[in-house]
């Protein structure tokens, strides 16, 4: 009562949003929830909002995914189509196509909300792949973050199957040969490879029941997965703060920008507005999966240049370029040609996956980590990354081995070819040239450190030597450009002590210093330069 | 707007020391500077411009009010099978072009609005909050592991094996009827995949024509899908069936083939092959007359016909497996058994 008689001698009564919140306050709780997030500082750089992007094509995912399942019949019951698309009225279709094609043709809108529904997919993948990289070169996944990291990295892996699960709905002839390619896919596993095929379809491929199977785990398995890790990803956002750059007032200890209420509130929330937006633009003006072109599934029939979503063009590479090994022995067939991609697919995955926990490793350093490293600070994780990156474009050019080919009129043997030893070769050349950059670039910082910036301005001295003239940094520059930690290489130390007795290394152990002498030795790092290397070349004999 | 039109006291303060730029200092030159001063922006301190952007802000959200009109009215008018020649993209559906965009318009114009606003009108002061150690600090650590201990203490799981150990087994073993239920999904595969519907007898009907074959019908250098006769697109099996038994039928001078056996299994140069890919089960139906090559559209496994169909190129591990067929008594081609081997894709059991 006491606390209230003040306000209430004054003006009678609280304001209505006031009272609202009080009275969600005694049940909820929302006052303290209030007092420590509604003002809760975000850094700002565009790289923060590609996690924005994927967060919002998630949301316009559900939707109008939501929207699709009121019109969508998932059943593989043959019918006859008499909708009002003529070219193929009469001919046999699934119920699922059939009612695919209703929602282009004959409801209203239904073809833009198709349309949103796939670009956003696409859009969330590779903003998903993006976000992903810009976490990875920036080291925002160090400690606290590994989880996190492991979090988005599930969310990948599940919006690609979701992904493949949904394109395979409306039962057309491209995405019938995807599933057909999947099914001889799962029929490569050895021993269990035919009992899985025949769970997963019912039977015998493609059977009358895989639609209505995908369509369940499409639209309520996976996404009820991803929502919850979705959840969990920003719960823990929220929980670890943002990560920011270095840079004048930027420390581990705090974080710098914008609170929540009401800048971040309004860009994010307007953010989300754009994306829908442009999403639905794109969906207006560019078709995309045009099913009733590619006409219903057969499987004898097929269409060339067929085409998975892009997400899953590197799975694609891998099978294509593969060699058709095949090991008979004992009455059994190892399928290697097919079974070798299959293992590699998830493998291609995982190496970035666990690559924060091996980092550390090497490292060794237990400690939180907030501000973001430059990639070029980091040449060893950078040139890794780069190189994950040229081989998962490697195989996405095998995976279109065949339009490389048609549209660029090359031998689509000299493609297969260039993949085959490209999957080995590409990434470590990339991994070597990439590291050679970021070396260069840091030599770079470091001039520009010690001798200023260049400032195009050609000064003539009295005896006639031209020079130009360098132009001394700030020192938030200053600060920025030396504000990184270099680490130095894991030492083992003495294997013989004083007494001559011999000390026993552990194999992991050695392992790990030649990995950190390879991360952070001298080959892999320029040593910033040191507050006493810039006073001797700033004070006296002046500098150029 | 110039810069006279600017009231003198809305002007930002002189630049003071630490708001120039800040001169190397003497003990560190990398030290943090701290967070460099605010700088206002033109909205800060001319009302006249701050007013310029409520406005801009107020048009985007009216332009967004009249997008959505602007929806719902080419949902009520537009009919939805007109189609209209746009450039540079083409003819295309004009409801969902109209629609597309008016929602589009109606979303973006919301959120340049707000971001306008936000950059524009809102603080732009940087704020430094504090950051505090994930991990807990150690007398909580302290007093979580004693609650721990205690706790476990009074469940006695350490003390009362049995119990324990009971437990674990009855949480281990309950998960198996969730497998057990997974086992009705599909039957189990037997020889299914080794058996399509050809057999003794049957007649090749080609697929467009609805029609049985005779060898007249299959011109050198032509290309022929069939499949066996009684199977209808309208029969309930008819994809499971049509993507086992699926055959594509070239006719090739005798002379031509290579293969003993492809020979023998032909009938007057005409020699049916399995359509389905060996690799991972798509239909082959791309045919170089002049090789005699066929390529499988999705991974380009490329198989020579006049040599027992034999992988040239591509990530296929195995031949086609060939239909041996002749001729019945009047005249028409015809299916002498089934498949010698599993058609499509290899699998464990294929041997």
């Amino acid at each position: 009562m006491s606390t209230n008689t003040s306000t209430e001698a004054r003006r009678g009564k609280a304001p209505a949003g006031e009272r609202v919140a009080d009275w969600a306050d005694g049940r909820l709780g929302i006052y303290s929830l209030a007092k420590t997030n509604m003002r809760k500082i975000f850094p700002d750089h565009w790289s923060f909002m590609l996690g924005e992007v994927c967060m919002y094509s998630f949301i316009i995912l559900i939707l109008t995914g939501v929207y699709l399942t009121l019109f969508f019949h998932p059943s593989m019951n043959e019918v006859e189509y008499h909708g009002s698309y003529i070219p193929l009225q009469g001919q046999m279709m699934s119920e699922a196509f059939n009612s695919t094609l209703h929602i282009s043709f004959d409801v209203r809108g239904g073809l833009l909300i198709r349309q949103i529904h796939h670009w956003a997919a696409l859009i969330f993948l590779a903003g998903m792949f993006v976000h992903m990289m810009r976490v990875f070169f920036t080291g925002a996944f160090r400690k606290p973050r590994e989880v996190n990291w492991l979090f988005g990295f599930l969310l990948l892996v599940l919006g690609m199957f979701t992904g493949f699960t949904g394109y395979s709905l409306p039962d057309d002839l491209l995405s019938g040969t995807g599933v057909r390619f999947m099914e001889g896919a799962i029929l490569s596993v050895p021993i269990v490879g035919t009992y899985l095929s025949m769970f997963l379809f019912g039977g015998e491929f493609p059977g009358g029941d895989f639609v209505a199977r995908f369509y369940s785990v499409h639209i309520l398995l996976l996404p009820g997965i991803m929502l919850g890790l979705m959840v969990g990803h920003l719960i823990l956002v929220f929980y670890h703060k943002h990560t920011q750059f270095a840079g004048p007032g930027k420390t581990n200890n705090n974080v710098v920008g914008m609170p929540l209420l009401p800048v971040y509130m309004a860009k994010a929330g307007g953010f989300f507005f754009l994306v829908f937006g442009v999403i639905t633009a794109i969906a207006a003006i560019a078709s995309i999966n045009p099913i009733w072109s590619m006409g219903p599934y057969r499987p004898d029939q097929v269409s060339t240049g067929a085409q998975p979503d892009w997400y899953m063009g590197f799975s694609e590479g891998l099978i294509r370029t593969m060699p058709g090994w095949e090991i008979n022995l004992w009455g059994h067939t190892l399928v290697l040609g097919v079974f070798i991609p299959l293992v590699i697919f998830p493998l291609v995955l995982v190496a970035i996956a666990v690559y924060p926990f091996i980092e550390s490793w090497v490292t060794g350093d237990k400690r939180e980590h907030h501000i973001l490293d430059r990639p070029r600070n980091a040449p060893t994780r950078t040139a890794f990354g780069a190189a994950w990156i040229s081989w998962y474009f490697v195989l996405m050019i095998g995976g279109g081995n065949d339009l490389w080919a048609t549209h660029f009129h090359l031998s689509i043997n000299a493609i297969t070819w260039f993949v085959r030893v490209g999957f080995f070769v590409v990434p470590v050349l990339v991994f070597i040239a990439t590291k050679r950059i970021c070396l260069g670039l840091q030599r770079r910082d470091r001039d520009k450190v010690l001798h200023g910036r260049e400032s195009g301005i050609i000064k003539r001295l009295p005896h006639g030597e031209f020079i130009e003239v360098h132009e001394p940094l700030s020192q938030d520059a200053l600060h920025t450009l030396t504000a990184h930690e270099q680490y130095k290489p894991v030492e083992i130390g003495p294997t013989v002590d004083e007494n001559g007795v011999e000390r026993k290394v552990k194999g992991t152990e050695k392992l790990r210093a030649k990995l950190s002498e390879a991360y952070y030795g001298e080959e892999s790092q320029i040593p910033k330069p040191t507050v006493e290397e810039y006073k001797e070349i700033t004070s006296g004999h002046g500098h150029h | 707007m110039s810069s006279q039109d600017i009231p003198e006291e809305n002007l930002p303060a002189e630049q003071d020391a630490h708001g120039a730029v800040s001169v190397a200092d003497d003990k560190d030159p990398f030290a943090d500077p701290g967070l460099p001063p605010h700088e206002h922006r033109i909205q800060d301190i001319d009302e006249r411009a701050a007013k310029r952007s409520e406005r801009t802000v107020a048009m985007l959200f009216t332009v967004s009010m009249l997008a959505t009109v602007g929806f719902i009215a080419s949902y009520v008018g537009i009919p939805h099978d007109k189609a209209i020649y746009v450039f540079p993209i083409g003819h295309i559906n004009a409801l969902n072009f109209a629609l597309g965009l008016t929602l589009g318009l109606a979303l973006f114009s919301i959120g340049a609005g707000a971001v306008h606003w936000a950059r524009t009108l809102m603080s732009d002061e940087e704020i430094a909050d504090e950051r505090h150690p994930i991990e807990a600090p150690p007398e909580v650590k302290a007093k979580v592991m004693a609650d721990f201990k205690q706790g476990a203490k009074e469940s006695a799981l350490g003390r009362r094996k049995l119990i324990r150990n009971t437990m674990f087994g009855a949480l281990a073993l309950f998960p198996l009827s969730g497998v057990m239920l997974l086992r009705d999904l599909g039957p189990l595969p037997g020889t299914k995949l080794r058996h399509t519907l050809w057999s003794k007898g049957k007649l090749l009907v080609n697929m467009n024509t609805n029609e049985p074959l005779r060898p007249a019908d299959v011109a050198v250098g032509s290309l022929t899908f069939a499949k066996p006769e009684g199977l209808e697109e309208h029969d309930e099996n008819f994809q499971t069936e049509i993507a086992k038994a699926a055959l594509m039928i070239v006719r090739l001078q005798p002379a031509n083939i290579k293969d003993k056996r492809e020979l023998e299994w032909s009938h007057e140069g005409i020699v049916a092959y399995s359509k389905i890919c060996t690799h991972v089960g798509c239909p082959i139906s791309l045919y170089e007359q002049q090789t005699h090559h066929v390529l499988c559209p999705c991974h380009q496994s490329t198989f020579d016909l006049s040599d027992g169909a034999r992988v040239i190129f591509g990530p296929a591990g195995h031949a086609l497996p060939q239909l041996r067929i002749g001729v019945n008594d009047e005249g028409y081609l015809e299916a002498l058994g089934d498949f010698e081997e599993p058609v499509g894709p290899a699998f464990w059991e294929r041997g």
